[in-house]
């Protein structure tokens, strides 16, 4: 069996399962935010009572952070919904608006909390779920009726998905980043290219990539349809979770038996930078495909490109430098927010080197990636052309149908953003060529 | 789920996204409210660019700008219908302002899952390519045992791939149902 089928039988309670076969599994977190939340609460008042109680309200993590600081009184009210349900169910894990405890972008907010664990199951309410499976988990996105029946039951049922399989072999160059190989691979396979499946990412350029840079490949499976996207736990995935939670776990491992539907192998050493051309995320191009492309406006955030990494990224691009565009700034979380002050880069702290280049910074949230009402930071209102670290670009996401998003890795954006054009990051990193010398990327060696 | 789903067509064409389906902004009415739910009929499709709202001609959106129910009752969608986010509210909005079916190549996994747990819209996927044989405005006739869909416009008729085992949970209503039927969940 797979890493995916092996996770999936041990919570089926079977020996053995095969892809296609339907199962009940039970889930050891669920997560839910601002957006699906309500609704999920409404639906499983409705089938288990009024005054029912989740089936465990330690497996329930509430995590508000899609339209956070708006005044749409809507989605203000969104939030009470969520404060009043934990209040009532006495939730331990429920991240609050306006307190110490607030995290932001729950993807990112799950990882630093420690809920990401080997060989568990996590199903969230929200596509990007399969951010988690980065840690060696089965993780996926929901609808609110599924996450209702688990709020009520703590089980779900799927579908055994088929596992394909990318392999990424040799030595990461400086310029290239985890955004640039997922978005070649949506690129190869299409947006539909794993539907119903799930996708494993394998390889010595993965095992050498840090956890933050993993949580970019896994993000992003659900742009090619993937049902999870999943990494085998190593030594780095084992330190990152015990530094996070003392919660008990049991790390699994695939078969060298297990069947997969397909293998595509990179070699990394010979990839280039590369973007998702407007309207959609597999509209592949090399950027210097598109190099010298006009740019209003350049956006780093996200779950996908919001970490830490993301902007010691950008940081290191935007250093002693004025940005020609727009360009806005949204850690995922609040910790990613508190370690932009306290992470220096080449002498000076991130968040200052984003004051000094005159970037717009603003508080964690999903903010503009997913539009949002009228007064999100960052959002679309016309014809904007969109340089970004996010995850989508079909039409009207980023807030205005007449925009166009270009999706791309933050060296990319950054270098963008220094030119207001499209502008490939070995043009404006003089010390990444350096380092490109002795062939040593930044992010590899991080824990 | 009925056995014969009957009504206008409105076609729209590949990697229809949830965003374009409902768009994020809209995501913060409340699903239960009957004055706020019925918000989501309204703004159903809004999110598609204009040239592609109603094809082949397009510029014919799904509600009327003043309206809160669609005059189109199937959706005929090329490939990867509902790609993009999670959220449920999708084939919710489609099913609020009266669509009972979609009838496309593919549809993207959250999507097609949605549609039937909650039992919002019957999802069919087509043999062929039915964007281009059928035009929004056409009658169509759609029976869902046999997974035949009749274009009366035209009188031309299309052999769907069936239901398969989601049927069960479709004709129970929604997953809650089908589970409480089958002894999964307390009643």
């Amino acid at each position: 069996m797979t890493l995916t089928e092996k996770i999936l039988a041990r919570h089926a309670g079977r020996n053995r399962v095969a892809p296609g076969d339907n199962i009940w599994i039970d889930v050891d977190i669920l997560m839910t935010h601002d957006v699906c939340g309500p609704p999920t609460i409404d639906i499983f008042k409705r089938e288990f009572g009024e005054d029912a109680r989740v089936w465990d309200r330690d497996k329930v993590v509430v995590m508000p952070d899609h339209y956070i600081f708006t005044n749409n009184h809507h989605a203000n009210r969104n939030i009470e919904v969520l404060r009043d349900f934990a209040q009532a169910q006495k939730l331990p894990h429920f991240y609050d608006v306006g307190t110490e405890r607030y995290k932001g972008v729950c993807h990112i907010g799950l990882a630093e909390e420690g809920f990401n664990r080997p060989g568990s199951v996590l199903i969230g309410t929200d596509s990007h779920t399969c951010t988690s499976g980065a840690f060696g988990l089965f993780s996926t996105g929901v609808g609110n009726t599924d996450a209702a029946l688990i709020m009520g039951t703590g089980r779900i049922w799927v579908k055994v998905p088929e596992t394909m399989r990318f392999v990424f072999e040799g030595s990461l160059p400086p310029y290239l980043m985890a955004k640039d190989l997922i978005l070649a691979v949506i690129g190869d396979i299409g947006c539909d290219g794993a539907t119903y499946r799930a996708m494993e990412f394998d390889g010595e350029a993965v095992y050498d990539l840090s956890m933050q840079e993993r949580m970019t490949l896994t993000n992003m499976a659900i742009e090619a349809g993937g049902k999870n996207g999943i990494i085998a736990p190593d030594e780095k995935t084992l330190a990152y979770v015990r530094a996070r939670t003392e919660a008990p776990f049991e790390a699994v491992y695939g078969n060298p038996d297990a069947r997969y539907r397909a293998e595509y192998t990179y070699d990394v050493s010979t990839m280039e930078p590369v973007v998702a051309k407007p309207h959609r995320p597999d509209n592949k191009a090399t950027v210097s495909e598109v190099a010298g492309t006009r740019l209003d406006r350049a956006y780093v955030g996200s779950c996908t490109g919001g970490k830490l990494e993301d902007f010691e990224a950008t940081a290191r691009v935007l250093n002693g430098r004025e940005v020609r565009i727009d360009t806005y700034i949204v850690p995922a979380t609040t910790e990613v927010e508190r370690a932009m002050h306290a992470t220096i880069v080449d002498g000076e702290s991130i968040y200052s080197i984003f004051e000094q280049a005159g970037c717009r910074i603003g508080p964690s949230s999903c903010a503009a990636c997913l539009g949002g009402p009228s007064d999100t930071f960052g959002r679309t209102h016309g014809n904007e052309v969109v340089i970004s670290t996010t995850n989508r670009n079909f039409p009207g996401r980023m807030g205005s149908k007449q925009a166009s998003v270009y999706l791309a890795s933050p060296l990319t954006v950054a270098a963008s953003a220094l030119t207001g054009v499209i502008t490939d990051p070995r043009d404006v990193m003089e010390d990444v060529r350096r380092r490109g010398e002795v062939n040593e990327n930044p992010f590899q060696r991080k824990p | 789920m009925k056995e014969t789903i009957r009504g206008l067509a409105y076609v729209v064409g590949d990697a229809v996204d949830t965003d374009q389906i409902i768009p994020a902004e809209h995501l913060v009415y409340s699903l239960k409210k009957p004055e706020e739910r019925r918000l989501y009929g309204r703004y159903a499709m809004s999110g598609i660019p204009t040239n592609g709202q109603g094809l082949p001609r397009g510029g014919q959106p799904f509600t009327e700008p003043d309206a809160y129910k669609s005059p189109y009752t199937i959706i005929i969608a090329g490939g990867n219908f509902g790609c993009g986010s999670s959220r449920e509210h999708a084939p919710f909005a489609l099913r609020e302002a009266g669509a009972e079916a979609v009838v496309a190549e593919s549809f993207a996994r959250i999507f097609y899952r949605n549609a039937v747990d909650g039992g919002f819209v019957v999802p069919f996927e087509s043999t062929v390519r039915l964007i281009d044989r059928i035009r929004t405005g056409d009658k169509l006739e759609l029976d869902t045992s046999s997974a035949r869909l009749t274009n009366l416009t035209t009188g031309e008729e299309y052999m769907l791939h069936p239901l398969g085992e989601v049927a069960d949970i479709l004709k129970a209503g929604n997953v809650f149902e089908y589970a409480r039927r089958a002894g999964l969940i307390a009643t």
